[in-house]
């Protein structure tokens, strides 16, 4: 046997495998809560008939999408318009390899030395995140374009237009919490919220940061294109903009990444402003949970801002994350700034 | 060969390759294309050489920001093919008159870099922590290069003017 096949490794390709999956998993989960969210706020029932409560349907879903045909348009450029969809689930699963989500481990001294519960250990892990997240627009913008349809086109470039006006405030909030934490590493990040505060409100970067979080949440929903920011796919206007002309799995795989980023960016919020891990009475190794329970409560909020609130108009969009959002951001940043100085 | 000198390889083929492609073939949306595997690849270099705020700064602010501007103006052109002729100021001599300044251009580079003598940090992993470090690009920034970095920025702002008085000059 090479000696590069040791129980660490095999351990760290197991992680990346789990996690993976669970991403994956956890898309199809959202489908689900997603629709049944939707039908109690419409007061309907929603899909039950697939599986306990409909918790079979998004399987069912993406079996039937496996098996419908997979069409192009004649003048869609070939090659583009089959990378676009992988481009962006490639970005999505990627932003989240440097997330920490617990403590480290043995597996109850299986391992001889603790395993991180994080796929990858990067001490630059927010910037890393910003920079994949940044890559995210390419599926997007080359699927509206490489589609050859007016619909994808301006789905495409409303999207592209979207992203980078709402990933400067998205990265101001990013900035300031790295100056509160003075660390670049998510896991540094995490531990720094530990302790409480009068021994019951707990040191999460929530409570230093207040219109941070607003900033992040804001920016998160429109980096996702969620409503009520989901210009890219108004079907009223757009029929489904940048994916109109798209079929089968290569549909899906939007469809995935969508989720997948909606996940992310929960994920990211909870290590960054709501103490990641950190919790009360759990044990260590169970510190896992606390993690999964912010990262569900964030994105059921997600859900249930979509089916609560009508889309803005692009126009309002614009303004609102150029004249508001990223003003508020750049003062929040300069207010914690000062503060870091004043306070030492 | 060790793990370094493959990615080396590895990474240097692919960013040579790109480029070469980026001026090679006629699709301006494929040179895009190309040209971010390019940097991709040259981020990829930069994490070889233990630089990793190097490599993920390349990728927000080349790959990330200023390519997505390069395809917003593609798009909004709608150039599917690029415009097939050499200049006629350069007359039909042109291809090979180009061909030689990059060479020479090329060796310029080389000559000079050597000239410069490039400084050798070691290979102690705790120099190289230290250098490669946020806080201390961040420090030599704001310290030793303070001059440059804000020449830097005031250029970058008069360009900027620059293109909106030109942008402006029709209404």
């Amino acid at each position: 046997m090479p000696a590069f096949i040791n129980p660490t490794v095999v351990a760290h390709l197991v992680l990346i495998f789990v996690v993976m999956n669970m991403l994956v998993l956890s898309s199809a989960f959202m489908v689900w809560m997603e629709r049944k969210v939707c039908a109690y706020i419409q007061d309907r029932v929603g899909p039950n008939r697939v599986g306990y409560e409909g918790a079979l349907q998004p399987f069912a879903d993406v079996l039937k999408l496996l098996f419908k045909e997979e069409l192009r348009p004649k003048a869609a450029d070939a090659f583009l318009f089959a990378i676009a969809p992988i481009l962006s689930t490639v970005a999505a699963l990627a932003a989240f390899s440097v997330v920490p989500f617990g403590t480290e481990t043995t597996l109850f001294g299986l391992l001889s030395e603790p395993l991180r519960l994080e796929v990858a250990d990067v001490n630059v892990a927010v910037l890393v995140i910003f920079a994949i997240t940044s890559m995210g627009v390419y599926g997007i913008v080359l699927a509206g374009w490489s589609s050859n349809s007016k619909y994808s086109l301006l789905g495409g470039l409303r999207s592209s237009a979207q992203m980078i006006s709402y990933e400067l405030s998205y990265g101001l909030a990013l900035a300031s919490v790295v100056m509160l934490a003075g660390s670049l590493s998510l896991r540094e990040i995490v531990m720094n919220q530990s302790g409480y505060w009068f021994h019951v409100i707990p040191k999460w970067y929530l409570f230093l940061q207040p219109l941070g979080f607003l900033i992040y949440l804001t920016a998160g929903v429109a980096e996702t294109n969620r409503a009520p920011f989901d210009f890219p796919e108004a079907e009223q206007e757009l029929v489904a903009g940048y994916h109109t002309e798209y079929s089968s799995m290569s549909f899906g795989l939007f469809f995935l990444a969508e989720y997948v980023n909606m996940v992310t960016v929960s994920a990211v919020a909870t290590s960054l402003y709501l103490g990641g891990w950190l919790g009360p009475l759990l044990p260590d190794w169970l510190a896992w949970v606390w993690f999964m329970v912010k990262v569900l409560a964030i994105l059921f909020f997600y859900v249930w801002m979509r089916w609560t609130l009508p889309r803005y108009r692009y126009d309002q969009l614009m303004e609102f994350g150029w004249k508001w959002l990223l003003p508020a951001a750049v003062l929040n940043l300069v207010a914690t700034a000062a503060l870091v100085i004043w306070l030492g | 060969m060790d793990l370094n000198s493959i990615g080396f390889f590895v990474f240097g083929a692919v960013a040579v390759l790109a480029s070469l492609g980026v001026i090679g073939q006629r699709n301006p949306m494929h040179s895009v294309m190309l040209l971010i595997v390019s940097f991709g690849a040259l981020a990829g270099l930069y994490i070889l050489l233990d630089a990793p705020f190097s490599a993920v700064t390349q990728i927000i602010i080349y790959a990330g920001a200023i390519m997505v501007l390069f395809l917003f103006v593609v798009m909004l052109l709608n150039a599917h093919t690029e415009a097939d002729s050499v200049p006629a100021i350069l007359g039909p001599r042109g291809m090979q008159i180009g061909a030689l300044l990059s060479i020479l251009l090329a060796g310029e580079i080389v000559w000079g870099l050597s000239r410069l003598g490039l400084t050798w940090f070691g290979n102690d992993p705790a120099t190289i922590a230290n250098i490669s470090s946020v806080s201390r690009i961040g420090l030599a920034i704001f310290t030793t290069h303070a001059f440059a970095f804000e020449v830097t920025s005031i250029l970058i702002l008069v360009s900027m003017v620059g293109a909106v008085v030109i942008a402006r000059r029709g209404h």
